[in-house]
């Protein structure tokens, strides 16, 4: 019994969530087809950006806001393998590989910008994410054609500078989904997607095991004593960063070849609130995020997502109200989980706080 | 002779005279177009008077120690209310825009110091609370739009008789009465002598209170609060006092804004209102830590003109509309810059 109990208050967030769900489901009165059909789909876009989120929160730096930046590397690639015409799942493949540098680029420099906000890590990847999406309009709504010569029709329209608004991603819509789908009634399921998220999933389990995932997990356990032990937490943290921000690029090319065209200019914006939001509805914290909240987070934010118009629209009679409900909760649950976050914290600060008092007093 | 240059650069700071110099910069080439600098700078002192309340409120917030009020928001949507129950009676002019403040200052009052009880618990991380708050507020505030019972024909949608419009317009009631009162022309620049009256009233004020006890007690408190607990000070009460006075100053700065403005913009509009104005009082010279009523107004000056002289003269040269861009760029490389200045220490 007391198992029982236990078990419910430690998942007390995602099991909320999931009555919400289930609530939704009923009063929206959808179509099971449907409704499994836009779940899977939208499960095989996002897993993977979510996933990229548990590597700094393991290291102790809170939730990566910064993985913005990662899909902006995505969407550079993007743009230059539709310019180089890449097709299919060898342009996928390159996209990815070209993404890469790009994204240990900006994953280095936003560690290092972080190294210099300590304690204020998910404010300052915020505000860097901010900041990021304005240099990348400055060159991609300015310079390109401008500056930067570059007259590729399909990307830009002659008379005006910058990109076009939405870029066509045919060559490569859908060439991983593709592969290999069952058919379950109306619903697709792109095997292969599920299969790399399966993939990363394993690699993630298995990084932690290394010595370089410990060496990680002690970080984020307590700074001073992984530095007093001998671990660069500086480097550490930086290349924390790194990976979460070169997953998150490869995570935004498998969300764009499911959605098959590119919002230039804001296709990345909204990135890093939902990825964070589906973690956090998997009973994540800021300290504490595993694979599976990561999973479940991400299946039961995209039910609520699928769900809230048509259930606002049987409840209150307006479809516009479940839309809006579901923003609310994306950023609702975030700032109540960073609130109990700092309100659990500062407890604990203030008793090392006195402890600091005795010791040099 | 160098030594004072150096003591004048450290006074100024980096930011500062970088802002400064671009700014003279592109008024300058303004000169050389056939832009009219004076309707340039017109306008800039109409952009003053509307941002400059709400970068005013992040005095407080920073002198209590709460840092950069981010949920500014909260603030705003005090003054919404306001600005919409005196749309809702078709109370025009002056006794329209008094009875908006009326109503969205008691407001500002009680929701800043909820909001100011929550902040107390999450000390360290005031921001990032502050800013998802912010956030939430603004999003379960558009459900609240849409079911709200206000029944004015000119503020709800014409089809299905309820909710609130995404845009009104205050033509009819309130618009413009700060802007267009003693309003006179000088060496062809229209000023705007009620708006400006306004925002020297409110700093006056503000610059007032922390000449008070309580004004002088806050700034201990936000300085170092282990000397202010030693004086016997109550951190908690006057964090909350810093943050409820920010609150209403955001709902008296909407009110204010919105009149200049002509118009009240609802659901997702409010999101982002706060980040100009923490851009501005940082390029003001403030830091998280410490903030003066004259860095907020040198701030706004600066932020505001760069603004309105940066669109139209990039335009002349650049096709495009480029203001947004460097509102984005400026306002959040200022705020980095801010938060990776001072480490603070080593604190977790």
């Amino acid at each position: 019994m007391n198992q029982v109990k236990r078990m419910i208050t430690k998942n007390a967030v995602p099991l909320l969530f999931a009555i919400v769900c289930l609530l939704g489901i009923y009063f929206a009165k959808m179509p099971t087809q449907f409704l499994i059909m836009e779940v899977a789909k939208r499960l095989a876009r996002n897993s993977f950006l979510v996933l990229s989120l548990i590597i700094p929160v393991v290291a102790g730096m809170g939730l990566n806001f910064g993985i913005v930046l990662g899909a902006l590397a995505g969407q550079i690639a993007l743009i230059l393998s539709t310019h180089w015409e890449w097709a299919g799942l060898g342009g996928l493949g390159l996209t990815a590989l070209l993404a890469t540098p790009l994204a240990i680029l900006f994953g280095y420099l936003a560690g290092l910008t972080l190294n210099k906000a300590k304690g204020r890590e998910m404010i300052t990847g915020m505000v860097l994410g901010f900041f990021a999406n304005g240099l990348y309009q400055f060159v991609f709504l300015f310079l390109v054609g401008t500056v930067i010569p570059f007259n590729n029709p399909r990307l830009r329209i002659s008379t005006s500078p910058g990109l076009r608004n939405t870029i066509d991603l045919k060559l490569i819509k859908g060439s991983l989904d593709g592969i290999w789908q069952i058919q379950y009634g109306f619903t697709k399921l792109p095997m292969v997607t599920f299969g790399v998220i399966a993939l990363l999933s394993v690699c993630l389990w298995f990084f932690f095991r290394t010595k370089l995932g410990q060496d990680f997990r002690a970080i984020g356990q307590d700074r001073h004593i992984a530095g007093v032990a001998g671990i660069d937490t500086n480097r550490n943290r930086v290349l924390a960063i790194i990976m979460s921000t070169v997953l998150a690029a490869w995570g935004q090319i498998i969300f764009l070849q499911n959605i098959g065209t590119l919002n230039t200019y804001n296709s990345h914006e909204q990135v890093g609130t939902f990825a964070i939001a589906a973690l956090l509805i998997g009973g994540a914290t800021v300290t504490r995020a595993t694979i599976t909240q990561a999973l479940t987070g991400t299946l039961l934010f995209h039910v609520l997502f699928v769900v809230s118009p048509m259930a606002g629209q049987a409840i209150f009679g307006s479809a516009q109200i479940g839309e809006y409900f579901r923003v609310f909760v994306a950023y609702g649950i975030i700032a109540i989980s960073l609130a109990l976050h700092a309100w659990q914290s500062k407890s604990l600060a203030k008793s090392s706080l006195e402890e600091d008092f005795s010791v040099s007093g | 002779m160098k030594d004072q240059l150096g003591k004048v650069y450290r006074a100024i700071g980096l930011p500062r005279l970088i802002i400064s110099l671009f700014l003279l910069a592109l008024i300058f080439v303004a000169l050389g177009t056939e832009l009219s600098v004076a309707d340039l700078l017109s306008d800039s002192l109409v952009r003053v008077g509307m941002n400059g309340i709400f970068v005013l409120a992040m005095v407080p917030s920073i002198q209590a120690g709460v840092g950069l009020n981010f949920g500014l928001p909260v603030g705003v949507i005090c003054g919404i209310v306001g600005t919409l129950i005196a749309m809702e009676l078709s109370l025009i002019g002056f006794g329209g825009f008094f009875v908006a403040l009326g109503l969205a200052i008691p407001l500002a009052i009680i929701s800043g110091y909820l909001y100011s009880l929550l902040l107390n618990r999450v000390v360290g991380q005031e921001m990032m609370v502050g800013t998802y708050v912010g956030f939430s507020v603004v999003a379960g505030m558009c459900i609240f739009w849409l079911l709200a019972p206000f029944k004015n024909p000119a503020m709800i949608w014409a089809i299905g008789g309820s909710g609130l419009r995404v845009t009104l317009t205050l033509a009819d009631n309130f618009a413009g009465v700060l802007n267009s009162s003693l309003a006179f022309k000088f060496l062809g620049l229209n000023i705007p002598t009620g708006l400006l009256l306004m925002l020297g009233l409110v700093s006056f004020l503000l610059w007032l209170f922390f000449r008070s006890k309580p004004g002088v007690a806050m700034e201990v408190v936000g300085r170092n609060p282990r000397f202010a607990i030693a004086s016997g000070l109550q951190l908690n009460t006057y964090r909350s006092l810093g943050v409820v006075l920010s609150t209403v100053l955001g709902a008296v700065g909407y009110v204010v804004y919105a009149q200049s403005f002509g118009f009240v913009q609802l659901y997702m509009a409010p999101l982002m209102m706060a980040f100009p104005a923490v851009a501005a009082v940082l390029i003001g010279g403030a830091s998280t830590k410490e903030a003066t009523v004259l860095q907020a107004l040198i701030g706004v000056v600066l932020f505001q003109t760069l603004l309105t002289v940066a669109m139209p003269v990039t335009n002349q040269l650049i096709q495009g509309n480029i203001s947004e861009i460097a509102r984005v760029i400026v306002s959040n490389g200022m705020i980095l810059y801010a938060l990776t200045r001072t480490t603070g220490g080593e604190q977790a």
